[in-house]
């Protein structure tokens, strides 16, 4: 049971994303039919889902939600603001439900309850106001006199172990009935496969039933039958309807359908309304897709790198036998052709199975509607949101640590930068404000571009508040540039009041934060009073890394291209010591630290002397350092692999990658080289005495 | 050059009976040990490593087994004893290790693989304390097969993450 549960919650967190995204997209006045259905099918599904694995509290709270939406749905009740509201408040609170009953917890019994009693209030009252002018409720009224019920299961719903005489017993407990078996179907005795469906049945109702009671019978085969369930007392006036009714009135057409027949619920062989809108369905969020678990991706994409590995091997072997001149030409160039063919199958197959781990960007923009809806509310703005580019992809681990900082800034957008109506009229702009998410690609990087027609930032008082808290020197003078960047500095907002929306001065460091920490960067435009423009820069896949390959000693390692700043040759009159401890470059305008990756690695390292060396300067969490190595070998894009699948954590490197060759290469961590060369130093004794012997001159001073 | 455990098993399998644990023998020095056989992925010639900076001796560096970085540790080293150069018959055994937290795969450098033995369980004999003379924590027990005997090694209390840490306190 158990695997079948994770199956749920996701489908049901995705139906319930989908609910959230039609919700929002509803247009009040002009409601389309199919973004009702497709809400109610959802909700349907977790009602179904939630009764199957006993999680009762969802049935039940989804159950009422469910109701209103089917009225919605046969038109029984308008589509108002509020209703809409109330049923995001319910996603809500499913959502909510449904991560209890996922990862434990209490819930929150009184919220429930409340919203709960919302929607019985919304139901109760309409129905009543409404039933009274409305024909399609002839249903409701003919209830009492009984059901005429045409019940056709498909010709495979038994192997499904549904037996159409338990339902028939079960309809026979509501009331009088009355069964007539059509057996006009039944193959001849040769054809007959027992384990299939022939049987109609012609079932009449009588007594005083209602009508959810009948489909409830019939709720596990919905999809599985053929289903009409008539009210009795309608079906002679119904005959009269049709009758009167011009066949070219649409409108008219329609109705009836609804109001006599009245087909089941998700029932595609009978309702004609549903079936015209299936193509448009597949564009709001249901796509063609299939759920994999992503070790299983993982997997094919590690059996693809030994493929790539193979290939290569075999190509190297191939450019040698081309060269022995004592084979028969004509298989060789064959031989050739095949490895050269065999190279660009590879080749593809790498790219495509690295994009089956790309997600388009909508992932992460789609909750940002319900964001915006919420937060205008909250804070009484009118903003209008853009999105673009929404089919940029990215990779789904990037994805996921990128969705907080979003939601972060675009708070930030609505409570600092977008001003309310009235502000906004004052300073000659539209009273609506407009938030635009914007993504695309730019090299090998995803850019995502938040800009907003809001006020901007007030350099000013940025710099005023950053020279108050001491970040900023009294008489120093910054470009507007340095000033924007403050705001991602730790303890720095510039709200004037404090609102439980955004700052408190964490936030937008943490931003920056979790955005480097995936490898890219965020800056920040901003024209006061016209807006301003948060830019996010992210490498496409956290999978795969830009590399320099350097070789330290026998070994090749891997340097992350994104913390070199340069490669140079070491100039022993650059160099100088500390204490005879420690070894600084001088580098243009300032000194950094020279790490000896041999030494940090406690490897040999025969070359004593600096001089002439080449040194990598690197840059890891804001410190500059130089790294010593023995030669600069090409860069690449590596597979990174993680040390800590088999073994453990090393200090100095953040995985391993295989190389072309199939041997394994170390991705050096620079920030925790860095760490590491400050606890253990440079190697002793000191390094050799420069030329110039100004080492030994510091050393002495010092001592 | 690379034989896979259930290779090894469909081949040697029918001669075995089926009640008794299987364990597969490699020698160290003039020693056997043996190890669970259903833990062995797949036994390799040696081959060369890549190095891990500030590791203890005994952990040779990582290999590149399809795609999965593994490392290799080698047994002598790890159990002290002399040092000997890597031959032809140098094998690294392959081995699923099971730690409290998650399953690893590591690979073991041995002088040579032996034999495939049935031990049932009655007859594994539980190794004599030989207090500081001989760390016998790694030992799960001593069978006797052919008048020989075996060391059976507790392979995942052996190569757990703790103790490939540990870089002394070892006496063999």
């Amino acid at each position: 049971m158990e695997q079948f549960h994770q199956t749920f919650f996701e489908e049901s967190f995705e139906g319930l994303d989908i609910m959230e995204n039609e919700l929002l997209n509803l247009d009040v006045g002009n409601v389309d039919n199919e973004s009702i259905n497709t809400i109610f099918r959802s909700a349907h599904s977790i009602k179904g889902g939630s009764g199957t694995f006993g999680f009762t509290a969802i049935a039940e709270f989804t159950h009422v939600a469910e109701t209103l939406l089917d009225e919605m749905r046969d038109g029984i009740r308008q589509v108002t603001q509020e209703s809409v509201d109330l049923l995001l408040k319910s996603v809500d609170i499913m959502r909510d439900m449904l991560t209890v009953y996922k990862d434990g917890g209490d819930m929150d019994v009184e919220k429930i309850a409340s919203v709960q009693n919302e929607l019985e209030k919304m139901l109760g009252n309409e129905t009543e106001t409404t039933s009274t002018d409305n024909t399609i409720t002839d249903d409701s009224a003919a209830q009492s006199d009984g059901w005429k019920i045409f019940f056709k299961p498909h010709t495979e719903m038994l192997r499904t172990g549904n037996d159409p005489v338990r339902m028939i017993k079960a309809l026979a407990e509501l009331g009088e009935i009355e069964v007539v078996a059509n057996i006009t179907h039944l193959p001849g005795f040769a054809d007959l496969n027992p384990e299939d469906s022939f049987l109609a049945w012609d079932i009449t109702l009588k007594g005083d039933i209602e009508k959810k009671d009948i489909t409830e019978v019939f709720e596990w085969v919905e999809d599985e039958c053929d289903l009409e369930i008539t009210p009795l007392a309608n079906t002679a006036s119904n005959e009269l309807n049709a009758q009167t009714k011009t066949v070219s009135d649409e409108q008219s057409k329609t109705a009836p359908a609804t109001a006599a027949p009245v087909t089941q619920k998700k029932q595609p062989a009978t309702t004609t309304p549903a079936k015209p809108s299936t193509t448009k369905k597949s564009s709001s969020g249901e796509a063609a897709s299939i759920r994999v678990g992503i070790d299983k991706v993982d997997e094919i994409i590690n059996l693809v790198g030994e493929l790539v590995i193979t290939q290569a091997m075999l190509g190297q072997v191939g450019g040698e036998i081309n060269s022995d001149e004592t084979h028969n030409t004509f298989q060789m160039e064959k031989l050739i052709e095949g490895l050269a063919q065999l190279e660009r199958n590879t080749r593809e197959i790498q790219e495509s199975v690295m994009r089956i781990r790309m997600l388009p960007i909508s992932f992460v923009f789609s909750r940002v509607p319900r964001l915006v809806h919420d937060l205008s509310g909250k804070l009484n703005k009118k903003v209008n949101l853009v999105t673009l580019g929404e089919g940029t992809e990215l990779d789904k681990t990037v994805m996921e640590k990128i969705g907080d900082p979003m939601v972060h800034l675009v708070r930030n957008a609505l409570d600092h930068g977008i001003e309310t109506p009235e502000q906004r009229l004052a300073s000659g702009k539209g009273e609506t404000g407009t938030l635009t998410l914007n993504a695309f690609h730019k090299g090998g990087n995803i850019v995502i571009e938040l800009s907003d027609d809001g006020a901007g930032i007030n350099k000013e008082r940025v710099l005023n508040k950053a020279r108050t808290n001491g970040l900023v020197g009294e008489n120093e003078m910054l470009t507007d540039d340095a000033i924007n960047d403050l705001i991602f500095h730790p303890g720095l907002s510039t709200a004037e009041s404090l609102s439980d929306v955004s700052g408190r001065g964490v936030g937008m460091d943490v931003v920056r934060k979790n955005i480097k920490s995936l490898g890219g960067s965020v800056r920040v435009d901003s024209d006061e009073g016209k807006g301003t423009v948060f830019t996010i820069q992210l490498p496409l896949t956290l999978a795969i890394l830009d590399g320099q390959l350097v070789k330290v000693g026998d070994e090749t390692f891997v340097v992350p291209l994104v913390s070199i700043i340069e490669s140079i040759q070491v100039k022993s009159d650059n160099l100088n010591g500390i204490a005879g401890k420690a070894d600084l470059y001088q580098l243009r305008d300032e000194y950094i630290p020279v790490i000896r990756a041999h030494h940090v690695f406690g490897m040999e390292d025969n070359n004593a002397s600096l001089n002439d060396r080449l040194m990598v300067v690197v840059e890891g969490d804001g410190k500059k350092a130089g790294i010593i190595v023995d030669d600069l070998l090409a860069q690449q894009q590596v597979v990174i692999k993680s040390l800590e699948t088999n073994y453990q954590r090393v200090d100095g490197l953040s995985g391993a990658t295989i190389l072309g060759d199939g041997t394994v290469a170390l991705i050096l961590d620079i920030a925790g080289m860095i760490e590491m060369y400050k606890k253990i130093g440079a190697p002793e004794p000191t390094a050799p005495v420069p030329p110039n012997g100004k080492d030994s001159n510091i050393a002495d001073e010092a001592a | 050059m690379s034989t896979t455990a259930t290779e090894l098993n469909s081949i040697i399998g029918s001669e075995l009976d089926s009640d008794a644990d299987q364990f597969l023998t490699f020698i160290l020095g003039t020693e056997e040990y043996g190890v669970d056989i259903l833990r062995v992925q797949e036994i390799k010639g040696w081959d060369s490593v890549t190095p891990i900076p500030n590791t203890p001796e005994y952990i040779k560096g990582v290999i590149n087994l399809r795609g999965t970085i593994v490392p290799i540790v080698d047994l002598r080293q790890r159990f002290s004893m002399p040092e000997v150069e890597y031959g032809p018959i140098t094998v690294v055994i392959v081995l699923k290790i099971e730690c409290p937290d998650r399953d690893r795969i590591m690979g073991i450098v041995v002088d040579a693989v032996s034999d495939v033995y049935d031990v049932p369980p009655e007859e594994m004999k539980e190794a004599p304390d030989f207090g500081s003379v001989v760390d016998t924590e790694f030992v799960r027990g001593l069978a006797t097969v052919d008048e020989k005997m075996i060391i059976i090694l507790d392979i995942d209390h052996l190569l757990s993450g703790n103790e490939i840490q540990a870089t002394d306190g070892l006496s063999a």
